[in-house]
């Protein structure tokens, strides 16, 4: 890697200039999060129309993605209410896996989510939806009570628990949220672009047997990682919505 | 954990290019705006017509459910009723073979019974009339042995017995001493048998 030529790709890669040139803002990152949006919206809007009771294969397809977060999300981690939170953890679901995805559909090949802005403003929208709905429910005083005192605990560590949980609440789950998705697909982007861009310089530029062998295993290499890749981005893409539910579902359910 | 995260973002952001922990305004704006148009538009055009059709397919399933279990009752309730139906046809049939069984005993006992009053009666009759028969026969035989008695007597005697009411008396006396004879001889065997 310290070979002379080659450079490794870092920080700076995630770094794109205006697509319209200097002085225009708009950038590949955002062209993708244009495209994933209506690509999105599309898949949803085509599935949706002229809808029987027998699906077709992609009404089926839309059915199976609202139902998994619907069923699989919602009514188990929030319980019967979680009806109500259904359409935003939808939208964030396949949002965030769209742009996550992003990442591995050649040509496009950047995981938009990889930018810090998207997971962001997605991880402070859950949060304040469930500091909101907890308030509304619990009354602002007792919101606070249940989340820093929970009952069931002794006296004792009440000292040492309730910063702790104000701490966690407030500032450690937005940010673990942002973090993890955002550094998750950035460093897959990074492992992907490194494999690829050492391979082709392994093939191409570093002379002899060595320089060929060395850099078809890591072209090769690149390949299983993608795969690997898209599982990462669906998962990830899973474990945000999962996280903004279970957090909801905890601010609704602290008063039993 | 903030201070470390803050070090290492300005340790990048030195090294090259902008931090990856530092969010573009403009891609903030960007992203904001797309999530919120497809948000709605997800949520005016879509989700409801997913509920939609859960709803009716959930309502078709159990609406299906819910008519096979009412036709397997009325079956269960028809199959119910023709047993019952079965059964008291059963006792009915049951009922009326006994019925007829008393009722034929009871006609051939009337029957029977008709027959041997008109045997009785036939019987009762015939003897009646063969009484009256054999007295009115009696009664000629005695007028008519009168006669050719006192016939016989006079052409024996040579003359004429004139006196009609005279022979008559005698034939009459003559003939119930005959038949007191005959009485008491037919009794005098049966009390002698007894």
């Amino acid at each position: 890697m310290a070979e002379s030529g080659f450079h490794s790709p870092g920080p700076a890669d995630f770094d794109f200039p205006p697509l319209f040139g200097e002085g225009t803002f708009f950038t590949k990152p955002m062209l993708i999060v244009v495209l994933g949006t209506i690509a999105v919206g599309a898949f949803f809007y085509f599935a949706a129309r002229r809808s029987t009771l027998v699906p077709g294969k992609l009404q089926f397809a839309g059915e199976a993605v609202y139902g998994f977060i619907r069923d699989g999300v919602a009514r188990d981690t929030i319980g019967r209410e979680g009806i109500k939170y259904v359409p935003y953890l939808v939208t964030v679901f396949s949002f965030l896996a769209v742009l996550n995805l992003s990442g591995i559909i050649p040509v496009l090949q950047l995981p938009a989510t990889s930018k810090i802005a998207i997971p962001l403003f997605l991880a402070v929208i859950s949060w304040i939806i469930y500091n909101y709905v907890g308030i509304k429910r619990q009354g602002f005083g007792g919101y606070f009570k249940n989340m820093m005192f929970p009952p069931g605990v002794p006296k004792a560590i009440y000292p040492l628990l309730a910063p702790l949980e104000f701490f966690s609440t407030f500032l450690v789950r937005p940010v673990t949220l942002t973090l993890r998705l955002t550094f998750n697909m950035f460093a897959g982007h990074l492992v992907l672009l490194l494999t690829i861009l050492g391979g082709e310089y392994l093939l191409f530029e570093y002379q002899g047997v060595a320089g060929i062998a060395a850099g078809s295993v890591s072209i090769l290499f690149s390949i299983v990682l993608t795969f690997f890749e898209g599982f990462v981005q669906i998962l990830q893409a899973y474990v945000f919505v999962l996280l903004s539910a279970i957090y909801i579902g905890g601010a609704l359910s602290h008063e039993h | 954990m903030t201070i470390s995260i803050a070090s290492s973002a300005s340790v990048l952001a030195a090294e090259d290019g902008p931090s990856p922990l530092l969010p573009h305004t403009s891609e903030l704006i960007v992203g904001l705006v797309a999530f919120a148009l497809l948000f709605f538009f997800l949520r005016a055009k879509v989700y409801p017509i997913f509920e939609k059709t859960y709803a009716e397919r959930a309502a078709a399933i159990q609406g299906g459910a819910k008519k096979a279990e009412e036709a397997q009752a009325e079956a269960q309730h028809l199959l119910e009723e023709y047993r019952a139906q079965l059964a008291d046809a059963r006792s009915e049939a049951a009922r009326i073979r006994e019925d007829a069984k008393q009722q034929g005993a009871a006609i051939i006992a009337q029957a029977r019974e008709d027959a041997e009053t008109e045997a009785k009666r036939v019987a009762a009759r015939a003897e009646a009339q063969l009484q009256a028969e054999r007295e009115q026969v009696l009664r000629e035989l005695r007028g008519e042995v009168g006669t050719l008695a006192t016939t016989l007597a006079g052409k024996v005697v040579g003359e004429s017995l004139q006196d009609d009411d005279r022979s008559r008396r005698v034939v009459e006396r003559f003939l119930t001493d005959l038949e007191t004879a005959q009485a008491s001889d037919a009794a005098t065997p049966a009390s002698g048998d007894a």
